[in-house]
């Protein structure tokens, strides 16, 4: 899974670099997620911007990292889901689960 | 010859090969000739189903087992579109799942939920060698 990471003070943002967060690859960003966490990284936005499809797994990876951010008193948000996608997060009432901002710039300015 | 699109599939068992079979779903999405709604959308939906309905063929029915396949059937006719995925595995309840709706925070069970909810009907059936997920989506105006 191709990601880059950026770090902004006490928050990470995660970008993900591909098409699809399927049952491929959504085990690897769990990963990456738990890595960040076990470095007491627990400020995260993920930006979506290049993932043009998401499944039941991308969603669930995203729900994990939700959680595990949470029980460690930090926050895990999203921001630049393309429409389709946020179509998903709608239809599986998730939206109401995550906090999504358009961009990097407005999920950095609300932690 | 009767119009009628057939498409029929077999790849090896590793997720690695769920875009390939979500992307032919899409472009025939896009072959459709009666169909007004938003046809991007629709592209989608059926790359979800497909991705879910492998995925959980290769995962759960074939257990990852890389010597196994997973056999794919699309048959596109003028107004409606039967999807069939084959494993290889002993099966489960898929009407219990369906009664079995994920609370926001699962992390999982909302793989059915899509095929259910975005299909017009759903069964699952036991076949030679192991089972066989068909799902239709009707084009009916």
């Amino acid at each position: 899974m191709i990601v880059s990471i950026e770090e902004y003070g006490h928050i990470i943002t995660l970008t993900l670099r591909e098409e699809r967060l399927d049952a491929h690859n959504s085990n690897e960003l769990k990963a990456q997620l738990l890595n960040l966490f076990e470095e007491g990284k627990v400020n995260i936005i993920i930006d979506l911007s290049s993932v043009r499809f998401i499944d039941s797994s991308g969603l669930g990876a995203l729900v994990s990292g939700f959680k595990n951010a949470s029980s460690r008193d930090g926050g895990l948000k999203l921001c630049g889901l393309q429409a389709q996608v946020k179509s998903m997060f709608e239809l599986t009432r998730l939206h109401r689960v995550f906090e999504i901002f358009p961009g990097t710039e407005e999920a950095l300015a609300s932690f | 010859m009767k119009n009628q699109l057939e498409v029929d599939i077999k790849v090896p068992n590793q997720t690695k090969y769920l875009s390939l079979i979500g992307k032919i779903g899409e472009d025939i999405a896009y072959t459709l000739k009666k169909f007004n709604d938003n046809r991007e959308e629709l592209a989608y939906h059926i790359n979800l189903v497909l991705t879910e309905a492998m995925a959980n063929a290769i995962t759960h029915a074939n257990k990852n087992d890389p010597n196994k396949q997973v056999h794919v059937s699309l048959c596109l006719s003028e107004d409606n579109l039967c999807i069939r995925v084959y494993d290889h595995g002993q099966g489960f309840d898929i009407n219990a799942i369906k009664e079995h709706k994920a609370a926001p925070e699962d992390e999982h069970g909302r793989g059915i939920f899509f095929i259910h909810t975005l299909m017009d009907s759903v069964t699952y059936k036991k076949c030679e060698n192991g089972h066989v997920l068909e799902m239709n989506k009707s084009f009916k105006s």
